[in-house]
């Protein structure tokens, strides 16, 4: 069930009335029966992945408290116990302790492992026929969403940094939140799950405001990213070199933009009109000046799970402490700083990638990133020469939007390399940049031929112009708040005539899946 | 204190670390900084800090890691 089908906003509605009209004390239960219902729309087959899931995790979780809630009782009965004795009694719970997580995440990340390799071309083919066969038809839906969102919650309670869930029930449904499940954001236990559980009163402005939220997605998804789609799928074809080629990375960060930063805004539109507030997904990207900061904007719950999980545990480790004191010693200071950082960079990049999918194109993506941050760290001393000999430089405005334009070319050609399944492709195609000049064929009617009229690019230029106000205005003060404060008349007009934009100009393709999400695939 | 005021001084030597309180919030430690930070914290003052500290609130301040240093240490 797509968020964009007409049968989403039946279910969202019904869901939204049994939600509120049921004693508070039944609220979750019914979040979770929904959640249930809205996940085997994807197919039953697939419910046994999130089940699997939730079990071993719950399973773990209920061990790993345990365990430490006995190593409570026994430092309080022990309490004059020997330094050692204590230190040994720590160590074998520590021990066993991470035996159990160790388990659960290779029984989990072997599954999400097993699943994206069932999607490659050779595992398809011997696959085919077999009584799995099925996965090839595609990843269970959100699978790298709900798998990294339990398995980030199991981790904080092996640190003891939140309570592991004594109810199956109340773990099944933040594992498996519905609103999450097409493309995240990928939620902390300790943020999402008491909000979850808790009581909710039906608040008229508060279901209107995630009302607009919604529509805004919708506006981003059908009238921008699904129409400007149809010129990627051109622009993907064989022939399109050079200034074509730079113009399908623009093109791919509008579509991306939309789909993305859309669906963010349905789910937690979703999400607020049942009363419970996610964490946004997005920063204004596009207004980065580098790639690190651009990191920092786009899709930061990902970035925070891979900064909580692997880069920090990664660098801070003991292995690489020992690395990085040799390095010390035998090439000095600086590297042996920088080495675990940058060892670190690229675990995390590479994991990504794979989370991505295990194409080569992801993993090169992944390494192209991690490529050029390491490169502006190492650069960085240069830059702070040139910027003391032109002091005056960064103050001015105009440099500023250089360095965001800057950034934004280079991102996109990095991200460019999602659409190429052939890594030999994406770099032929990048380097007819600087082979092919071919801007003229631009403007000789060529961008008509791309799938999308004089009428689409109107149209598209127009709700980008919307978008750039909105979001700009959104930097002053946020926009449905200041509009909660006007007048009705204004509040319900602003609604309305998205209402209408979206009824009038999304695309609604027919046999064409163009609603289906981007991330959704990952 | 001076020690870890020495350290986070090497890293960037333009803040007022007795003042400021949103080091990690405003952006002024960026990961690569918590990192080398963490490395120098160790050496100095041989305390390991787990990954499950590294939260804003203990780098936010010199004194929020002044005083997640003395925890370890106990």
């Amino acid at each position: 069930m797509s968020f964009t089908s007409p049968a989403f906003v039946l279910f969202l509605a019904v869901l939204a009335v049994l939600y509120f009209v049921v004693p508070r004390r039944a609220q979750w239960p019914v979040l979770l029966a929904g959640s249930l219902v809205f996940y085997l729309f994807a197919g039953v087959e697939l419910l046994g992945f999130l089940v699997f899931t939730i079990v071993t995790v719950y399973a773990a979780g209920r061990i790993l408290g345990r365990w430490q809630e006995r190593q409570k009782a026994w430092l309080r009965e022990n309490k004059d116990a020997a330094r050692e004795d204590k230190k040994a009694y720590k160590a074998a719970v520590q021990r066993k302790s991470r035996a159990v997580l160790g388990l659960t995440l290779a029984l989990n990340f072997g599954m999400l492992f097993f699943c994206k390799a069932a999607l490659l071309e050779p595992l398809k083919g011997y696959l085919s026929g077999s009584r799995v066969e099925f996965l090839s038809l595609g990843l269970p839906m959100g699978i790298s969403f709900y798998l990294f969102q339990s398995m980030g919650y199991l981790i904080d309670v092996y640190r003891g940094t939140v309570p592991c869930e004594t109810n199956l029930g109340r773990l099944a449904l933040f594992s498996s939140y519905f609103p999450q499940l097409v493309q995240g954001p990928i939620s902390k236990y300790s943020a999402l799950a008491q909000e979850l559980y808790k009581p909710h009163r039906f608040d008229a402005a508060r279901v209107h405001m995630g009302i607009q939220r919604i529509l805004w997605g919708y506006f981003k998804k059908l009238v921008i990213a699904d129409r400007i789609a149809a010129a990627v799928v051109t622009l993907k074809g064989d022939g399109y070199t050079g200034a074509w080629f730079f113009l399908l990375t623009l093109f791919y960060a509008v579509q991306i933009y939309g789909d993305f930063t859309g669906g963010i805004d349905i789910t937690l539109g979703v999400s607020q009109i049942l009363g419970i507030p996610l964490a946004e997904n997005f920063n204004h990207p596009f207004l980065s000046k580098n790639i690190a900061e651009y990191w920092r904007r786009w899709h930061i719950s990902l970035g925070e799970w891979m900064k909580d999980y692997i880069f920090y545990p990664i660098s801070v480790s003991k292995p690489m402490r020992s690395l990085s004191k040799s390095a010390r010693r035998t090439l000095g200071d600086k590297v042996g700083r920088k080495l675990p950082v940058y060892v670190a960079s690229f675990a995390t990049w590479f994991v990504t990638g794979l989370w991505h999918g295990l194409e080569a194109h992801y993993l090169v993506w992944g390494m192209m990133n991690c490529v050029v941050i390491v490169a502006s760290e190492e650069l960085e001393p240069l830059y702070a020469r040139f910027h003391a000999k032109f002091p005056s430089l960064k103050q001015r405005r105009l440099y500023g939007a250089f360095e965001i334009v800057r950034m934004f070319v280079l991102m996109n050609l990095i991200r460019a390399s999602d659409l190429f399944s052939s890594v030999g492709t994406y770099f032929s195609r990048m380097f007819s940049l600087v082979t092919v000049w071919n801007v003229g064929e631009l403007f000789g009617g060529g961008l008509l031929e791309l799938g999308l009229n004089a009428g689409d690019y109107v149209l598209l230029a127009l709700a980008l112009g919307v978008v750039f106000a909105v979001c700009r205005a959104s930097l002053r003060a946020p926009v449905r708040e200041s509009l909660q404060s006007a007048s009705p008349w204004l509040r319900y007009s602003a609604t309305a005539a998205l209402l209408v934009a979206v009824l009038l100009f999304g695309v609604y393709g027919q046999g064409y899946d163009a609603s289906s999400f981007i991330y959704n695939q990952f | 204190m001076e020690q870890l005021i020495a350290i986070l001084t090497e890293i960037h030597d333009d803040v007022d670390y007795q003042s400021c309180t949103t080091l990690v919030d405003d952006g002024v430690l960026d990961s690569f900084d918590i990192v080398t930070l963490i490395s120098e914290i160790s050496d100095t003052f041989d305390v390991t800090i787990p990954p499950s500290a590294i939260v804003p609130e203990n780098f936010n301040s010199a004194a929020a890691l002044w005083t997640l240093i003395q925890e370890l240490e106990e």
